[in-house]
């Protein structure tokens, strides 16, 4: 690392071979990167296996991942592979057309789906696949058991007032200064909308000034270090640092625990199902492919991972009805 | 005979190929510049209110009902935590500058370059793990702090990372003066402070001052680290211990998820241009300033 201030401020003649290098670099990468791109986009090296694309929501990412190493044992003509980058990431993805298949966290907006059938020439196919619940995290050293939506509400929404855990009947040794900091994602995770959604609806936003970590981990993890703390995140990233809280609908109504059998039976009040969008009409290995994450096999991996799996009441995979509206 | 030919031949092109690469900088730079500017345009000067951009600190860009772009407390982030890291990386900085290029022996020299060399070959987004990490739990510990991920955090890490920098490009500046000035500075009967504090200093001053500008440069521009340490909050920070967030961090974390040419989207790639600016103005006032000291000098 031998920086020379001229070089850098300066177009010195003697600068030029650097500058030529560089240059030469980034047409080299640029090549590359297009070659590379040509390539993925023609279905991979190897012909005579058929490649799923998938990408999409963050939450769903290691549920993806297992199902795709599944699938592989089970069919081994077929590659799934799997990207993150979330929600919006995946649709963006699905409307370019370079996947086949996005999870995703949240429904697909009217114009999202408006786009993805303009460019697939049909619209995309709807399938729930499971279901997470969003566990509302605290550190171990909170004395608090449950809260409800409303208070959720207090702490989070643009005009709540909570911002002291002695307003909530609590005060804890670690967090002397009783003030509560708000953990949440970026303002447009697939989670982010939903727990906005679920606590103030639509027409109100979340108070600013709260940590928008990046990634559903990092929230459990930050948690699991500052005993102020309050949080969110899917029930499957919980670990040995933090403690879920039961969640009641209304003041006075039982609080219910973020279970399985809690969401299957929507008593949990913060559940969400997660879906998977097809690139217009699915191909026969894409039909089989969701038919197998919709089976018992496919469906055991999401409880595995930490997930909530279909119940019996769950929508039959859609004919692109539910999709379309 | 022949080869006296073929190198006439050959020089022309050689002469085009290196005009080009010099060319190509500039092409590039300015290519950047018109592909981040187009894709905002739209939003720019069709329905961003300019003022409230400026003024507001209501960033709600996916709200439902009342979307908002207020990014003053995203202006407010950048300058806090470069400017505290600035204030921490400086000093250090010069000090370690100084002491390598005139006070230590040669081996200690070696040494210490390879280990600051080393600090910057630290991935920015391992310094942000011990930002949320280790620094987070440090901080409240300390200061008994409600949270730890706060403009001190990244500010420290900021300054740990803008170090390397300042040092090497310091030490170079520090190098470059001829040893006839500080042997004339000793001959006068000079101690070794005065020689610092009175010859070396003001003659290695532009380089210097360039070495700080690169470490501005590169405290601005940081994106995961503080992304990470900062702890992302959308607040003008009132003290040190307070969270905020920068202009980088703001793109990195959003733009992935926001829908392509949506106003969110291209709100972004208006902070992108915004940063663009705020680099290229400290870039242009090192470049001012140091043709402004040689100028005096000479």
């Amino acid at each position: 690392m031998n920086f020379s201030a001229e070089k850098i401020f300066v177009c010195h003649p003697s600068g030029f071979g650097r500058t030529c290098g560089l240059a030469g670099l980034a047409i080299a990468a640029l090549v590359a990167v297009a070659c590379a791109g040509r390539e993925g986009g023609e279905g991979g090296a190897a012909p005579a296996k058929t490649v799923i694309q998938n990408a999409g929501s963050d939450t769903m990412v290691n549920l993806a991942q297992a199902w795709a190493e599944e699938y592989a044992a089970v069919h081994p003509e077929v590659s799934v592979e799997v990207s993150g980058g979330g929600t919006g990431t995946g649709i963006a993805a699905l409307i370019n057309g370079t996947v086949d298949l996005v999870n995703a966290s949240r429904k697909m907006e009217p114009d999202e789906i408006e786009k993805a059938t303009r460019e697939a020439g049909a619209p995309p196919q709807e399938y729930v696949v499971g279901h997470d619940a969003l566990a509302v995290y605290v550190n171990l050293s909170n004395p608090l058991e449950e809260i409800s939506i409303a208070q959720l509400a207090g702490i989070y929404g643009q005009d709540g007032t909570t911002d002291k855990w002695s307003q909530l009947g609590v005060r804890f040794p670690g967090c002397d200064q009783d003030q509560i900091i708000r953990i949440s994602r970026q303002s447009n995770s697939g989670t982010y909308h939903y727990f906005r959604e679920a606590l103030l609806g639509t027409e109100r936003d979340l108070k600013l000034g709260s940590l928008d970590l990046h990634g559903s981990k990092d929230v459990v993890e930050v948690i699991g270090r500052t005993p102020c703390a309050i949080g969110y995140s899917g029930m499957g990233y919980a670990t040995a640092n933090v403690k879920t809280l039961r969640v009641a609908r209304q003041p006075g109504e039982p609080a219910i625990a973020p279970t399985v059998e809690n969401t299957q039976d929507n008593s949990y009040p913060i559940a969400r199902p997660l879906y998977i969008y097809t690139h217009g009409v699915p191909s026969a290995a894409v039909r089989a492919y969701l038919d197998w994450v919709r089976s018992e096999a496919g469906q055991r991996i999401v409880a595995e991972t930490g997930y909530v799996p279909l119940t019996g009441a769950d929508p039959k995979p859609g004919s692109g009805k539910g999709a379309a509206q | 005979m022949n080869w006296r030919r073929l190198e006439s031949r050959v020089e022309p092109v050689t002469e085009l190929v290196i005009r080009l690469c010099g060319i190509s900088a500039i092409l590039f730079v300015f290519g950047i510049f018109f592909f981040v500017f187009r894709e905002g345009a739209g939003f720019l000067f069709g329905g961003l209110d300019i003022v409230r951009f400026f003024t507001s600190t209501s960033w709600y860009p996916t709200s439902v009902s009342n979307k908002q772009y207020g990014a003053l407390a995203l202006i407010a982030g950048t300058g806090a935590v470069t400017v505290l890291a600035m204030v921490i990386a400086v000093p250090f900085g010069l000090g370690t500058a100084i002491f390598i290029s005139e006070f230590c022996s040669p081996r200690v020299k070696e040494t210490l370059k390879i280990v600051i060399e080393l600090l910057a070959a630290i991935p920015s987004v391992v310094w942000g793990f011990i930002g949320l990490t280790v620094m987070n739990q440090l901080i409240i510990r300390l200061f008994d702090a409600p949270i730890g991920l706060t403009v001190l955090n990244a500010g420290i890490i900021l300054a740990l990372m803008s170090e390397p920098i300042i040092v090497s490009i310091g030490e170079d500046a520090l190098k470059a003066v001829p040893d006839s000035y500080r042997e004339a500075a000793l001959a006068l009967g000079a101690t070794r402070w005065q020689v610092i504090y009175r010859v070396l200093l003001p003659a290695a001053k532009s380089g210097l001052l360039a070495a700080v500008l690169l470490g501005v440069g590169r405290a601005i521009g940081e994106t995961m680290a503080v992304l990470m340490a900062t702890g992302h909050a959308v607040q003008i920070p009132t003290s040190l211990l307070d969270s905020a967030r920068t202009l980088t961090a703001t793109i990195a974390a959003e733009l992935g998820e926001a829908p392509v040419h949506s106003d969110h989207y291209q709100v972004l790639f208006i902070v992108g241009v915004l940063l663009f600016m705020i680099t290229f103005v400290v870039n242009l006032a090192a470049d001012l300033i140091v043709k402004g000291i040689q100028k005096k000098t000479s």
